[in-house]
Formats: C-alpha cells, structure tokens, sequence
C-alpha cells in the first residue's frame, strides 16, 4: 500500500512540474479561474477514467466507451429536439440508464459467451456508431435544435466550478467508496488480482465482470449527455478515437493493464495529467506538427516510470544458464 | 394546380412511352448523390428555376435512395433508356459512373457532372462550386469585412494533414496583402474533433488576447470554436467565421458569436449546373479548354486544361438570410 501511494506522489508530482513549466511560459495558465476551466475540461475524461478503471481492474477492457458516449449523447438530443421542456433530471437518468444498458450487452458477451473483451467492445464499438448512423442517417443535431436548459446545464456554476466538474467530483467520491468499501470493489480487485483465488473465495468472476462493464456503460452513458450538452453538437463522430485517452488515462495513473492493480485517486490523477497536457500544448506555443509527438512521449515516459516503480525484481535460480546466454 | 400537375405528368409518362419523338421539350436530368438530402433538393430547386427561365426544359430530378455508386448506375442507365437530352450528375464515385457515362455520351447524351465530379473521361465537363483560390479570399475577407481598422486573426484548421484546408490556407496567405492592418498571428489544428476544435479556440484566446476573429475553414472547428468562444464570453470580441453549414451554424449566428460564414449556396449549384448542360446540349457552346459558356444570372464560366470550372464565390450566410436556409442543409 505504501508503494502505491508514493507512486501517486510522483504523479502527482509531475503534474505540479508540468504546471511549473507551463507557467514558466504562459504564467495565465495557473490563474484559478484557467486551473477550474482545465479541471473542467477534464472532466469527462474523468468521469470515463473511473469505469474504465473498474473494467481494466477486472483484467477487461472497454472500447467501447466512447461510442457508447457518442450513442447515449446522440438519444439524448433527440429526446431533448422531441420533448423540448423535459427536464434535465430525466434526461440524466436516461443517459445513465442507456448507458448502462449499453454496457450490460457487453458485460454479457464476456460473462455468458466468454469472449475477450477486447473482441467484444471492437465489435459493440463499430455496432454503436452504426446504430447512431441509423437513427440519424448521419444527420446532424445542432445547437439551435437543443433547448438552453438543456445546453446549460452542465456549465451552470456553482461555487465558481461549472457543473460538469462537480459531476466529476461526485463521481470520483462515490467510485472511492465503491472501490474501498463495499463487497463489488472487494471482488473487483480481487478478481483482477487472481482470479482462481476469488473462485475459491466464492466470488463470481464473470458476474463481477458483468458489474464493472455495466459501471463503465453507466458512466460513459452519462458522459455522453454532458458532452453533447457542453459542446451543443450531436453527429455519429463525437469524441471518436476518445477510447484511447480514456485507457491511457488509466495506464498512466498505475491501473495494471493485467488487472488487480491500481487505485481511484491514481487513476484521477492519470486523467488530470493528460487533461494539462492537452490543454497546456495550445497555449505554449509549440509547432503543432510537434503536438502528438509530445503528448505521445508524455504517456510512454509516464507509464515506464509506473512499470519501472511497480516491477518486482526476479530471482535468478539458475546462475549458470543465466551467464551461457 | 393539381390538374395541370396531373397533365403533365400524363404527358411525361406518354412522353416516356412514345420516345423522343412526342416529347417537344429538352429534358435534362439532374442525377444526386442520394435522395431526400436537403442540399440536394435545393440544388433541384435551383434547376428548375433555370428550367423555368430557359423555357421548353424539362427538369428530371433523380438518384438512388442511398449514396452509392451502383444505384447511381442503375439511374443512368435507365435515363439512358428514357433517351434524356442530358445528364448532370453529383457523383458518389469518380471513377464507377464513368463506363456508365460513356455509353450516354455514346448515344448522343450531354453529360457534365457538377458538386462531385467523375473522372475527365466520363463527363464532358464538371462544375466546381468554387475554386481553392476563391475560396481561400473568401475566408479571409469574412474576418476582414468586419475589421475595417485592421485587428489580429487566427486560423483554425482540420488535421495538419487535410489537403484541402491546406490549399485554401494557402492561397489565403497569398491574397493576404489586399487586407491591409489584417495579421494571421497563429494558424491552429483541431484535427475535425469538438473537444480538440474547443480547445485550440480556447488557447487561442488565451495566448492572444487581442484576438479580433477566428477563421475555421472547417465545418466541425467552426461550430467548435463559437461554441468556445460563446462559453468564454467573448461573444463581440472575438468574431468566428470560415467555411459551416447553415443548419450546423443557426445556433452561432443567433447567438453573435459568429457574423458572416460562407458555403456553396446549393439553389445557385442546381441552377448553374442545368444552364451548363442545356449550353452543351443545345450546342451553343462546346465543352473545350479555354471555352467561356455564359450560365445566366451567374455570369459566365471558363473551363480549364480538364475541362473544369469554378462557378462562383462561396455564398456568405449571416443573420439575414439563415433562417431560409438552416432547414435545407
């Protein structure tokens, strides 16, 4: 416990770093109100970061979270285009709902098929943005289709912060208990860790699967409203290629790719990394042709530090075939 | 009304039935990329205004029920059977449609391809909406119209990569010494997605200030950035314009955060595109290098070295006409 922690000391030491030598060149960007509007910014990443961290900690992977985002972001708008004056509150909990239901296809898949899931949400990720195709006929829903109560809900403010960044808040709170304290979070961790172990233990590997998909789908579902309402667009390409982040997120905050390892606290911090690299790159100034490359780099040089503080050494039992070599 | 309606469809069918002989009028058909699409049906009214005004020119407004190239085909084919005088077709393949196209050329069919073109083979000529150059002082006269003291504009672009935003950069950077007062500080790329669009708009108004316009040749960058720069409260600060569609950009114009874009105005395409073929049909003009074939109240058309030309400027939409064409496309 005590080495995952420092871990999430060096990364959160090395956004603080970042934001040193950000500031160094662009001192606006450590200004509070620009600091809330980074946070902000990240926050659906966030938000997609925790389920995903849920499914990798299971020793999954969701793909599909993304056009997942893009399906329920897309329903929601045309829920809001046909019923004008629904309230937002239904609106959220038919976002949370479709997505939740999104993810429980593919929680199924894995949990009675036994198909891999990376199989399983390559092929629900191509289905959902075919079935965003279908609905629309490729259409586009724009900001004068949408009402404003629809649209401002997530950017109202309160204390300062905009809501979005409090759902993120409220997300993280709960996905911390949930990890910490409650029998689901046990399990999850544990079926990651060995999963033979929690068969033995009386866990339900595939179920427990099930679970962790359908907390991916819900909050990916989620964020699918919150991402159509704060950038009052709705086309079958949202957020495409958004899955990648969302895993390098988890990877760069110490999730194990092999499951059973990883934390809620290092996970946000992995999304608030890529969140100031992304919003740091167009300020500072640099040849945009240099971008990718950088927040590329970025990401390797974070993960190799985590495998390299993560890694237990080996022990050589055969010294003499180890110096044939 | 309906009556005459009737008739006439009555005399098309028979028209359809007897050959060309019953038929008096020049029947062009107008072949799109698919059915039911809004820029299409406009591109269709403006046919049948140029109908109209030429006189004795029967407009046949077509096309398969899903953009593909095989159903384009099957079209062709069975206007080819109905002996049209001329097709002019917005093509779902360059190079699909161009045996198809040969064999109405064949038969003594006008065909002249417009929007989309097909391959120089398959077509006697194509129409461009617009031309890169036209194109590209188009976007930077958008941002410097309501900059008549000069002021600093940024460029928001696709992906580093994209071919046309590129050119049409380009040849604005060209042009840029006829807008005096008028500087490009920063040239950004949003790579065509909302999140990243939104951000590079943000970090343009960061980095600076005094920031008068952003130009987004793009149509998914310009929703992006006024949405940005809506959310930054700039709203009168910073003007955002380039290249957006009407339906996509309504939300913008009402809000402020955007005064002017331009697009193709598809009524103007459907009507070019019809006198284009009925020239060509009627032999009044041939489709050579170097030919001028006048296209009505849209003046007249050079064709190029491919037999190819650029009909007009990008047609400028602001808050005085959006609400006419946010509901086409």
């Amino acid at each position: 416990m005590s080495h995952l922690k420092s871990r999430e000391a060096i990364l959160f030491g090395a956004i603080l770093c970042l934001l040193f030598v950000v500031a160094a060149r662009f001192p606006a960007f450590v200004a509070p109100g620009n600091l809330v509007a980074v946070f902000t910014d990240t926050s659906p990443l966030m938000i997609l970061a925790m389920g995903q961290m849920a499914v990798i900690l299971t020793r999954c992977i969701d793909l599909s979270v993304a056009a997942n985002l893009a399906l329920t972001g897309m329903v929601c708008a045309m829920i809001n285009v046909a019923a004008p004056d629904l309230p937002v509150v239904v609106i959220l909990a038919v976002s949370l709902a479709l997505g939740a239901m999104l993810g429980a296809i593919n929680g199924i898949l894995v949990w009675k098929l036994s198909i891999p899931p990376i199989v399983v949400t390559l092929g629900t990720m191509t289905i959902f943005r075919g079935i965003i195709f279908l609905l629309t006929d490729g259409k586009w829903i724009n900001a004068h289709e949408m009402s404003p109560h629809f649209t401002g809900f997530p950017r109202s403010d309160i204390f300062g912060v905009p809501v979005l960044g409090w759902i993120a808040v409220l997300v993280s709170v709960v996905m911390l208990v949930l990890m910490a304290r409650t029998t689901l979070g046990r399990s999850i961790y544990a079926v990651g860790g060995n999963p033979h172990a929690a068969i033995y233990t009386g866990i339900d590997v595939g179920k427990t699967q099930f679970a962790a998909f359908v907390i991916s789908g819900m909050l990916a579902g989620l964020t699918g409203y919150l991402w159509v309402a704060r950038y009052s667009v709705a086309y079958v390409d949202i957020a495409g290629g958004f899955e990648l982040d969302v895993v390098a997120a988890c990877v760069i905050g110490g999730v194990s790719i092999a499951g059973g390892a990883g934390t809620v606290v290092g996970t946000l911090l992995g999304a608030l990394f890529l969140g100031v690299v992304k919003n740091a790159l167009p300020v500072v100034d640099i040849s945009p042709f240099w971008q990718l490359a950088i927040s590329g780099a970025a990401i390797i040089i974070a993960v190799a530090f985590n495998a390299q503080s993560g890694r237990s050494k080996g022990r050589v039992i055969l010294k003499s075939a180890e110096h044939a070599q | 009304m309906k009556f005459t309606k009737l008739m006439t469809s009555v005399a098309v069918a028979a028209g359809l039935f007897a050959g060309p002989a019953a038929a008096d009028d020049m029947r062009i058909a107008l072949v799109v990329k698919a059915l039911g699409i809004g820029f299409f049906e406009a591109a269709a009214e403006g046919a049948e205004e140029a109908a109209k005004e030429i006189g004795g020119v029967e407009i046949i407004y077509t096309g398969p029920t899903d953009t593909t190239a095989e159903g384009q085909i099957e079209v062709i084919n069975s206007l080819i059977a109905q002996k049209v005088d001329a097709i002019a077709v917005s093509a779902n393949d360059t190079d699909a449609l161009v045996p198809t196209l040969k064999k109405a050329m064949q038969r003594g069919i006008t065909v002249v391809s417009w929007d989309s073109g097909v391959a120089e083979d398959g077509r006697q000529a194509h129409l461009n909406p617009s031309s890169n150059a036209l194109i590209g002082n188009m976007i930077i006269k958008l941002a410097a119209d309501h900059l008549p003291d000069g002021g600093e504009v940024a460029v928001l672009s696709a992906t580093t990569t994209s071919t046309n935003q590129n050119i049409w950069i380009e040849e604005m950077t060209k042009v840029m010494g006829n807008y005096g007062g008028i500087d490009v500080v920063s040239t950004v790329y949003g790579d065509d997605l909302a999140d990243k669009s939104y951000r590079e708009a943000t970090g343009l108004m960061q980095s600076h200030p005094e920031l008068d316009a952003i130009i987004a040749p793009t149509s998914v960058g310009i929703v992006a950035a006024a949405q940005a720069v809506a959310d930054a409260g700039k709203i009168g600060q910073v003007n955002v314009t380039g290249l957006g569609l009407p339906s996509e950009m309504a939300g913008a114009i009402e809000s402020g955060a955007s005064k002017s874009f331009a697009i193709w105005n598809p009524i103007d395409l459907g009507y070019s595109a019809t006198m284009l073929a009925h020239q060509l049909a009627t032999e009044a003009a041939t489709a050579a290098p170097g030919a001028e074939i006048s296209i009505g109240r849209m003046g007249t058309i050079t064709l190029d070295e491919t037999n190819a030309a650029a009909m007009a400027d990008p047609f400028v939409y602001d808050s005085s006409n959006i609400d006419d064409f946010k509901e086409i496309f």
